[in-house]
């Protein structure tokens, strides 16, 4: 794991860079390289974190080892947002209305959150089975992810 | 140095409003100061210290702390800045509740304040998270609170109308508080058909955006008796965070509030909540909260939340009234909500809340919730605690 990623705002510049940190990199380079989403596990307690990071807050112990998560999940919780609002990101509107939701990634211990599809509304429920629909460009973002789509 | 008994002495709370060009920050402030001193009938040169606070990157200004001084009476006193989000106004009374508690300072003044009409605050609220795993998706407050609200109906089974109960409650009793920004009663239908913000959530289930400020005087044991006769004693404090990304929430219940509710029970020697505790100022931000978040001060049990609502008992006149000031639902100033919910505790205590006084109020809490669901409790007594 030596390579950094920096993950960069929008079109619209903004003065501000953050950087991931080793574990969130390992987390993007998979995701972008090879469509697959890791999370780190707790060697006391047998927790599985996503997104991964380097230390399980309850436990205060360091984590090394990595673990494939997912790519299916199921709808840990979720809301869909109708209100129209700046994205502080961008400065551009968001999408509304759109599906936010909490996905329970198969084999994670967190939730890991993203854009859910709403075409059909009465399939958004807790406990629907989820899938991602990666973007065809790869970016190192997690907007390599477009959204999950519910497969019930 | 030992622990010091603390008691609150004065409040004073400002005009409150969805915008208030007329005055200031600074302006807005002193207003809050200047009500807090003259119902404590000291002048700003019996103050030892200040304790300020409200929300980061609402108003653009950073330094706050020494900006603000003209206005807080803090020209060459100790002031000490405070922020934690939403918990801003509950934190700073606790961190206000220290400096006293620890013989350092006689009498603190406390000052929360906000001019949400200055900034964008649901883009600023968004940048208290994480940049790269949180904002893509998240949406202000609202959106953290919708999760909460549907993994609890999902659980549960409450409703939107169970909701709108809550709504109806807290503006009803804001009618009584003139202090309050909305003071309009609404209906059960009215709640249900206002516009749907994020799914179960509708536009009258959630609190505004305020203009307004708080102050509160707390003095040692050494001197509140002789500022006034009725002090309002702090018998306990607790504070509890959670973890730094949303993903980790135990979405459906508030696990900071119930820790942090045994705490203080704990301290207080409090076996039954319910029937011990006289009145709650809960920080409230949306109606649900009022019957999930009851849960986990043990007030209901598990499931029971909306059931306990619907029995009134949480209305003026009921067993537990809640919210006698109409919460935050009915007033939003977010860097001086939690400190209006310990003033307004603590107005019950002294017997000085007029139209909104429950009779005979010997034990308040007062709550703060924010950021990533964490909470701030502090126990209110009529009686000095005997630690
Ligand atoms: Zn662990």
């Amino acid at each position: 794991m030596k390579e950094n990623i920096i993950i960069e705002s929008g079109a619209l510049f903004q003065p501000f860079n953050y950087s991931i940190g080793l574990y969130g990199s390992k987390f993007f380079k998979e995701l972008t390289d090879n469509r697959k989403f890791f999370g780190t596990k707790c060697q006391k307690c047998n927790k599985v974190y996503i997104p991964p990071r380097k230390v399980c807050g309850p436990c205060f112990s360091e984590m090394t080892e990595f673990v494939e998560v997912g790519p299916k999940g199921v709808i840990g919780t979720y809301t869909i947002l109708r209100y129209a609002f700046i994205d502080p990101e961008t400065g551009e509107q968001k999408p509304v209305p759109y599906g936010y939701g909490f996905i329970k990634l198969d084999g994670a211990d967190t939730l890991f959150q993203h854009y859910i599809n709403i075409e059909d509304e009465s399939k958004v429920k807790i406990g629907a089975r989820v899938e991602p629909v990666f973007s065809e460009e790869k970016k190192g973002t997690i907007k390599d992810i477009l959204y999950f789509k519910i497969i019930d | 140095m030992s622990k010091k008994r603390v008691a609150i002495v004065g409040t004073g709370q400002t005009f409150h409003k969805s915008h208030r060009p007329d005055v200031n920050g600074q302006e807005l402030i002193n207003e809050a100061v200047q009500r807090a001193l003259c119902d404590a009938n000291l002048k700003i040169n019996d103050i030892d210290a200040i304790v300020i606070g409200n929300m980061d990157h609402f108003e653009g200004i950073n330094y706050v702390d020494c900006w603000s001084v003209d206005g807080s009476g803090g020209v060459m006193k100790p002031i000490i800045k405070l922020t934690t989000g939403g918990t801003t106004g509950s934190t700073i009374a606790i961190g206000g509740y220290h400096l006293v508690a620890s013989g350092i300072f006689e009498k603190v003044l406390i000052i929360g304040w906000e001019k949400n009409s200055e900034s964008d605050t649901t883009g600023a609220i968004t940048t208290a998270f994480d940049p790269v795993w949180d904002r893509l998706v998240f949406a202000g407050a609202i959106s953290g609170l919708a999760a909460e609200a549907q993994a609890y109906i999902s659980k549960y089974g409450a409703s939107d109308k169970d909701g709108a109960r809550v709504s109806v409650r807290d503006r009803k009793h804001a009618c009584n508080n003139p202090h309050a920004q909305l003071r309009k009663e609404v209906s059960i239908e009215d709640v249900l058909a206002s516009p749907m913000l994020a799914d179960p959530i509708h536009l009258l289930d959630v609190c505004p955006r305020t203009d307004g400020a708080c102050a509160v005087i707390m003095a040692s044991d050494d001197c509140a008796e002789k500022i006034t006769p009725t002090p309002d004693w702090i018998v306990a404090t607790s504070s509890r965070h959670k973890y730094t990304y949303l993903g980790d929430v135990n979405w459906g219940q508030l696990d900071s509030m119930a820790l942090a509710s045994k705490e203080i029970y704990k301290k207080a020697g409090i076996k039954e909540p319910r029937k011990e505790i006289n009145v709650i100022e809960l920080y409230q931000p949306y109606s649900f909260a009022g019957i999930i978040w009851i849960e986990d001060l043990g007030i209901a049990e598990k499931g029971n939340g909306s059931e306990y609502i619907w029995s009134g008992a949480t209305d003026m006149g009921g067993e537990l009234p809640i919210n006698p000031s109409g919460g935050v639902i009915a007033c939003n100033p977010i860097g001086a909500t939690g400190l209006i919910r310990c003033a307004e505790a603590a107005l019950q205590i002294m017997g000085k809340a007029e139209t909104r006084q429950v009779p005979d109020v010997k034990l308040a809490l007062s709550s703060g919730f924010g950021g990533c669901m964490w909470t701030d409790l502090i126990l209110h007594s009529k009686k000095k605690p005997d630690f």
